[in-house]
């Protein structure tokens, strides 16, 4: 069956294939799931799965293909759920995705492959995002998860340092071609951002744990509580551990403050420090099942517009005593950088959204956040971003009645394993520097993720995991013991 | 490499106050003075902040002293030889700066003087003439007396009651020792935060250089959160990994005295609940008896 020329699924012209509507996603009601942690979408069922797979019209030239990070074979894995044989859509979209049940949930598809979807222009586009996740939960529900033949033991030691997207997709291509992979992880638990950042509401942890359950089933030893600069260097782990080579996949972890008066009153917390407590932490079972606390604030302000935001204010809102919570973002909505359906879900969820507007300082009584002045603001010229910079409206300032506030406007890298890594070369930014294999300037050591990058996206960290360990396969292949 | 971390040795050493051998190898290889390490109980508990009071290469043993204040340090308490740690996870944390020929004092007050054990060692194996002072509400409170005897040039005690050495505050002795003109070149305050900065308010007075480690809230240890941060002349520091050692001069005290606050309300409600349920549990066990 050769799946690239025109296949038979159906046998309907494409122009009554752009007929059928695009298949909503069911999910849970928004004002009841705006004070559950639950999932918000609930997944198609196999049916809505193939009806909406029989709208992809199998483009000879795929444009899904390139807008894709990491160039999924999205018609050929859409073919296989059109004609019902989930286990080889699954097969397909895990021989260029790892973790296809991830990215089915988080990738922004309407900025990739569903954006240059042939049938975009005339209809809504394919729902790929959906379908890689029903084909990925079908795989997890049904057990038909299948281990690769690994090959013998290559008698190679590879370290990888960070159990986010970047380091797991790194360290399962590794360990099947029979490398002896091992993941340090600083914290108690492996997934990266994927476990303390994106709420359970969006990626249940369950699915994280089953990815790293797989890889654990592949061979690779995870070691979390081990911090790489502090418990062991780099070099240590080269000279005296005997890795013959290290992938640094750490992530960009370090808040950014905005120096503003009132900062570090008590109620203002950053993105990080509050989804971490809540996910990682599991803060919302606070006090009966988790011990570690989370702020009790009626009114919550989240301060910035990327996924990071949208995921602190929808999370703020879920706990019990929030009774209101502003989004204030200094731009308008469509310069947002978070996901359009997550900003769709916190307006559903009855977020108020304060646009161009911007805080000027926190105001607080006896150490504790009381409100916060904002600026409204109105757009000027195009930036070095291309967006219309932002400028304040004199004497339009006020004041927002909040007790916690949550800063959410960005992350640097943590600057740990390059302090401690002498001749690992950084840029300005404190991004490694590495070429498109994530090799760094220093012999046997890749990078890849938001280390390299910035902040970025899942599927592109996972791009550069991939990237590099093929690279770092050839390179501990080629070396002599 | 462990994966869980055993008690080895637990002592219950004066109120509240007890000590922990605990097996993490991994740890011990790297462990300086000034540093310390997060931990975790249980699945589901909290990430706490511990100095490393002392280690052992040859075991691959941490000693920790830790005050039962609240729920997790209560829970703790409760915990026996064989029993194990979830997570222990370091060393965090800037070692100590240790200069070399000076007259080093070292102030110590509650789990404090545990802190200041390895920095004032540190401190006689460079030559430094190492004077400590501990202090505790009552004789029954000093711990680690020998401990502190063995590694410091001299020994001097403050007791709030008079029970032991001189009646009166950790300052009272500082004070005099610099009102006396004692050489004194570096000093180095652990211990709760109002002590911290009565120490720096002195020894301002007289310029005498004075490190303080500071113990404000944390959660990860390793830089990503934020909630550690202090204020050291004008700029914000994460104490995690920017300290948690800075200039006694520079901070802002009363700042992280607020913070020390931020989850009062919360930490109240958590150790009422631990109680009710402690209480509840000693009952079942009485009266199956
Ligand atoms: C709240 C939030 C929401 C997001 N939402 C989306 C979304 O919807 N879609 C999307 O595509 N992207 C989203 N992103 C971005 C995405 O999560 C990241 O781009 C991605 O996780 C980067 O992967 P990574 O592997 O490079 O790093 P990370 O996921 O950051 O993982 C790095 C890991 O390394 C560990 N580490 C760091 N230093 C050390 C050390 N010295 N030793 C050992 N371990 C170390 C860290 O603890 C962490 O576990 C979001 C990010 C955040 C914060
Ligand atoms: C660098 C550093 C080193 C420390 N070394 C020691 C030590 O060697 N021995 C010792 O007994 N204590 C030490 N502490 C303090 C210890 O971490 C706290 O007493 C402990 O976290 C309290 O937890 P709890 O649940 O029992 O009490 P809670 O009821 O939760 O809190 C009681 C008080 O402890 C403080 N606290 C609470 N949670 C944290 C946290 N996650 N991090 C820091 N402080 C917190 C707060 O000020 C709070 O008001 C250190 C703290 C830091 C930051
Ligand atoms: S571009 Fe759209 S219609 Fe064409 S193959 Fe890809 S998903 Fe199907
Ligand atoms: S404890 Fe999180 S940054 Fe210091």
């Amino acid at each position: 069956m050769n799946e690239t020329t025109q296949p038979t699924i159906k046998k309907i012209s494409n122009k009554e294939r752009m007929k059928i509507p695009r298949h909503a996603m069911p999910e849970q009601e928004p004002l009841v799931r705006a004070k559950n942690f639950f999932e918000v979408p609930l997944g198609y069922t196999a049916d809505m799965a193939m009806e909406e797979a029989d709208r992809c019209l199998q483009c000879k030239d795929p444009k899904c293909i390139q807008g894709c990070p990491v160039n999924v074979k999205i018609p050929q894995f859409i073919f296989h759920v059109a004609m019902g044989n989930f286990e080889l859509a699954a097969n397909t979209l895990k021989e260029t995705n790892a973790l296809p049940a991830v990215c089915g949930r988080v990738c922004p598809q309407e900025e990739q492959c569903e954006t240059v979807c042939v049938i975009g222009g005339k209809v809504e586009p394919v729902a790929i995002g959906r379908l890689e996740r029903f084909v990925a939960d079908w795989e997890r529900a049904s057990r038909k998860v299948s281990l690769p033949a690994i090959p013998r033991s290559s008698g190679k030691k590879i370290a990888v340092i960070g159990a986010g997207p970047a380091g797991l997709t790194c360290a399962g291509d590794l360990a099947k071609l029979g490398h002896s992979v091992t993941v340090f992880e600083a914290l108690h638990k492996a997934g990266g951002v994927l476990v303390y950042g994106i709420p359970e509401f969006r990626l249940p942890k369950q699915i994280v744990e089953a990815e790293v359950q797989y890889l654990e089933k592949l061979g690779v030893k995870i070691q979390c509580n081990f911090v790489v600069g502090m418990t062991r260097t780099v070099d240590e782990l080269m000279t005296e551990d005997g890795y013959d080579a290290v992938f640094i996949g750490t992530g960009a972890g370090l808040p950014y403050f905005m120096g503003l008066p009132g900062e570090n009153l008590n109620g203002v917390y950053s993105a990080n420090e509050f989804l971490t407590r809540m996910n990682l932490m599991k803060g919302f079972e606070f006090p009966n099942n988790a011990d570690t606390p989370v702020p009790m604030a009626k009114h919550v302000a989240v301060i910035g517009g990327g996924n990071t935001a949208m995921d602190a204010a929808r999370t703020a809102l879920r706990l019990q005593w929030t009774e209101k919570v502003y989004i204030v973002y200094r731009r308008s909505l469509v310069e947002m950088p978070a996901r359009k359906e997550e900003i769709h879900h916190g307006e559903q969820e009855g977020i108020e959204f304060l646009l161009l507007t911007n805080p000027t300082r926190f105001l607080g009584e006896n150490g504790w956040l009381t409100g916060m002045e904002c600026q409204k603001m109105e757009l000027g010229e195009p930036d070095a971003s291309g967006r219309r910079k932002p400028v304040p409206i004199n004497g339009s300032e006020f004041v927002l009645t909040v007790e916690s506030a949550i800063v959410a406007t960005g992350n640097g890298s943590n600057p740990l394993i390059n302090k401690t890594t002498p001749g690992l070369t950084a840029n300005k930014y404190g991004n490694i520097i590495a070429d498109e294999s994530g090799k760094t300037s220093r012999e046997g050591m890749w990078a890849g993720g938001d280390i390299v990058i910035g902040a970025a996206t899942v599927i592109k960290a996972m791009g550069a995991g991939k990237k590099a360990a093929a690279a770092i396969h050839e390179y501990v292949t080629a070396k002599k013991k | 490499m462990l994966t869980v971390y055993p008690i080895l040795e637990k002592n219950d050493l004066a109120s509240k106050v007890y000590r922990y051998v605990i097996a993490a190898p991994d740890i011990v290889k790297k462990a300086k003075a000034g540093q310390f390490v997060i931990l975790r109980l249980h699945e589901g508990g909290e990430r706490i902040p511990i100095t490393l009071a002392d280690w052992d290469m040859q075991r691959g043993t941490v000693t920790l002293y830790v005050q039962a204040i609240g729920k997790t340090t209560t829970m703790m308490s409760m915990l026996k030889v064989g029993d194990f740690l979830t997570d222990v996870v370091g060393p965090f944390g800037l070692p100590s700066h240790v200069e070399k020929g000076k007259t080093f004092v070292a102030v110590g007050g509650g789990f404090g003087i545990a802190a200041i054990h390895p920095i004032v060692r540190a401190n006689k194996l460079v030559g430094n003439k190492t004077i400590s002072i501990i202090g505790a509400r009552s004789k029954e409170m000093i711990i680690m007396e020998d401990e502190m005897r063995a590694i410091s040039d001299e020994v001097r005690i403050a007791t709030d009651d008079g029970s032991y050495g001189t009646k009166g505050f950790v300052t009272t002795i500082l004070k005099s020792m610099l009102e006396h003109k004692e050489p004194v070149d570096v000093v180095l305050a652990i211990g709760p935060v109002i002590m911290m900065k009565a120490v720096s308010d002195l020894t301002k007075q007289y310029g005498v250089k004075t490190l303080v480690s500071l113990n404000p809230i944390m959660m990860d240890g390793t830089g990503m959160c934020g909630a550690c941060r202090v204020i050291v002349g004008d700029t914000m520091q994460f104490a995690c990994v920017d300290g948690p050692e800075f200039d006694g001069h520079a901070v802002d005290f009363n700042l992280l005295m607020a913070r020390q606050k931020m989850y009062s309300p919360q930490e109240k409600i958590s150790m009422e609940i631990f109680e009710k349920t402690c209480r509840t549990q000693e009952h079942r066990e009485t009266a199956a008896w």
